[in-house]
């Protein structure tokens, strides 16, 4: 009988401490799957963030390592200055990237750093309880906006996506949504291309991840889902927001079919 | 071995690329921005490694971080507000047991303070500097020279303890020029380490974290890195001592304030003063021992700081209340003279043999 459905064999058999209905155990696993599938657990490092990911190495197979908090991006150039053949992934969340380490970030993508975020936008501080982040929607409800995130004081939901699409040295960016069987299969591919593209020596990429909260959101994961493609897909619209791949220097042909199989 | 005339800021850069340092990452601020330059220009000249100008000193100090943990020697470098940015880092290195090696041209301070020499860091280097439990190694040339074999042995004693190892020089350090002669041959490659994380190619995956939620593990840890502290401090502690044969007064004083010391000193002498100089070369681990056996035949020390008063401190430690202390110190980037600094000396020798204190 063929085998459809198995434990990856780059998560380690540990219980993963995260919430019921939490996407950071869907994301682990899409990582660890497309390193298997690739055959680079060898040739991988990854960058755990400060906050709820902090734990990715008890699940991950490969070698990782902890960044300060903001400080995934420089850590992640860093180790790829040193090790350039090296698959280097940054997994940080919103408050991470988007807030804290705004700035290594930019640079990173703007200096063209061979390196994959992935980025995992729940639109707020899940570790610490639940505060606004920079991608908190408008009038939504967190512990340090208990009467919804006003503009006026608060600012709007950041783009970072958007943001660095503007820079010339990013290869690839595209949003994801961890809401549906579909949305999941969209992000194991984005990540993968990301990946490869990262190999093939042409850019910076980062995929961002719309992930359900529903701890600090206070909603069943049902409703979670519901939300994101309600609520959060409005705001960050899901889809490729740049690709530069083909027009990389020293970029090779992009591998259409593998990329379709699944 | 040629010598060669070169300004200090060149001299660590250049001996950090012989040590074998294959990456520098730094932010420009004055006095130590020849560093960077000459880093730009000479060490991508040399196969795989890399400069980069960060853009920030926090970026700067955590590229280091990954860096040294794939197994490379690495270094960065800044003056005191940039080394205040860089604490976090640093204790995420000591957290990790990362060896990298960090260099400040210490200027005028707080705050922005001004870009002259100082050494008001003094506290902030040898008492860890950034949040935790923990220390680094601090080495305090007071010439190019040592400057240049100091470089050396930072990388060496870095990758011995697996533990960042400060430079504190100043802007006087970085910014004078003196003859140097370099170590050859100039580092190319080095063994692995068997600790490093460069994939889990055939081996079980590694992880390199300073979380440890559990209280007992976290504590384990602590005393783990105590009794590495507590090796270094046994066996690298170094000094120089000058004159202290016939001594009845000792100074102590490090980096450039023991140039200036040795030049009163030597007046001092000259005027029929039997006076001698500790410079301690670690400023952590402090040299404690051989101050405090210093106080057996001496009861006079006069510490001299270009600060209002932070190795004193030091000094009393040691001393356990062996000696009487008399400070003089200098802050805000003011140099003073061999003849100011003379004349401290001249008046407490005179006084204390006035008060019969002078054992």
């Amino acid at each position: 009988m063929k085998k459809v459905f198995e434990f990856p064999r780059l998560l380690k058999k540990n219980y993963f401490h995260y919430c019921p209905g939490c996407g950071h155990s869907i994301m682990h696993r899409i990582v660890a799957e497309l390193i298997e599938e690739m055959g680079i657990r060898g040739k991988t490092l990854a960058v755990a963030p400060a906050g709820c990911a902090v734990l990715a190495y008890n699940y991950w197979d490969f070698d990782t390592v902890e960044a300060a908090h903001g400080r995934g991006a420089a850590m992640a150039t860093g180790i790829k200055r040193c090790l350039k053949d090296r698959l280097v992934i940054s997994y940080q969340g919103d408050g991470d990237l988007a807030a804290i380490g705004t700035s290594e970030t930019i640079h990173a993508a703007n200096r063209g750093e061979r390196i994959t975020i992935i980025f995992i936008n729940n639109a707020n501080y899940g570790m610490t309880g639940g505060q606004m982040a920079p991608t908190t929607l408008l009038d939504m409800r967190t512990t340090t906006s208990p009467l919804g995130r006003d503009p006026r004081n608060d600012g709007y939901p950041l783009h970072i996506s958007e943001m660095l699409a503007m820079l010339p040295a990013v290869s690839y960016i595209e949003r994801v949504a961890l809401s549906s069987p579909k949305g999941i299969m969209k992000a194991k591919k984005a990540v993968r291309k990301a990946f490869r593209s990262q190999m093939n020596d042409e850019g910076f990429s980062l995929i961002e991840i719309l992930s359900p909260c529903p701890t600090n959101w206070k909603k069943t994961p049902e409703q979670s889902w519901k939300w994101i493609d309600e609520v959060m897909a409005k705001e960050y619209a899901p889809g490729v927001i740049v690709d530069r791949r083909k027009e990389m220097e020293g970029a090779e042909p992009v591998e259409k079919e593998k990329e379709d199989a699944d | 071995m040629n010598k060669r005339l070169m300004r200090g800021n060149h001299v660590v850069a250049e001996a950090a690329i012989r040590a074998g340092c294959k990456c520098y990452f730094g932010y420009p601020i004055t006095p130590q921005n020849e560093i960077g330059e000459y880093m730009a220009e000479n060490l991508p000249k040399h196969k795989g490694r890399t400069f980069i100008q960060a853009e920030s000193e926090l970026a700067a100090i955590n590229m280091a971080l990954g860096a040294a943990i794939t197994g490379a020697r690495v270094m960065t470098s800044s003056s005191s507000p940039g080394i205040s940015l860089k604490q976090e880092g640093i204790s995420f290195m000591a957290g990790q047991e990362m060896p990298a090696v960090i260099v400040n041209m210490t200027r005028g301070g707080p705050g922005l303070g001004n870009i002259a020499p100082s050494q008001s860091d003094y506290f902030q280097a040898t008492r860890g500097g950034g949040h935790g439990d923990y220390r680094t190694i601090v080495l305090g040339p007071n010439s190019l020279q040592e400057l240049a074999d100091l470089t050396f042995i930072a990388f060496d004693l870095a990758d011995k303890y697996r533990n960042p190892v400060v430079i504190l020089g100043d802007g006087l350090l970085g910014q004078m020029m003196e003859p140097v002669v370099f170590q050859d041959p100039i580092i190319e490659s080095l063994p692995e380490k068997e600790w490093a994380l460069t994939g889990a190619e055939g081996r079980p995956s590694r992880l390199s974290r300073s979380l440890i939620l559990d209280t007992k593990e976290m504590e384990e840890h602590n005393w783990k890195l105590y009794r590495k502290y507590e090796v270094i401090s046994k066996n690298e502690v170094r000094y120089e001592a000058v004159e202290l044969e016939d001594a009845k007064m000792i100074m102590v004083a490090y980096g450039v304030a023991a140039r200036i010391a040795r030049g009163a000193i030597k007046r001092a002498r000259r005027e029929g003063i039997p006076i001698g100089l500790i410079r301690p070369i670690t400023l952590w681990p402090f040299p404690m021992d051989f101050v405090r056996a210093a106080a057996t035949n001496v009861s006079q020390f006069l510490v001299f700081e270009m600060n209002t008063g932070q190795m004193v401190e030091d000094v009393k430690l040691a001393l356990e209340g062996r000696g009487n202390i008399h400070f003089y110190g200098r802050p805000g980037g003011a140099i003073p003279t061999p003849v100011e600094l003379g004349w401290f000396i001249s008046r407490h020798y005179y006084q204390s043999q006035k008060q019969g204190a002078m054992r």
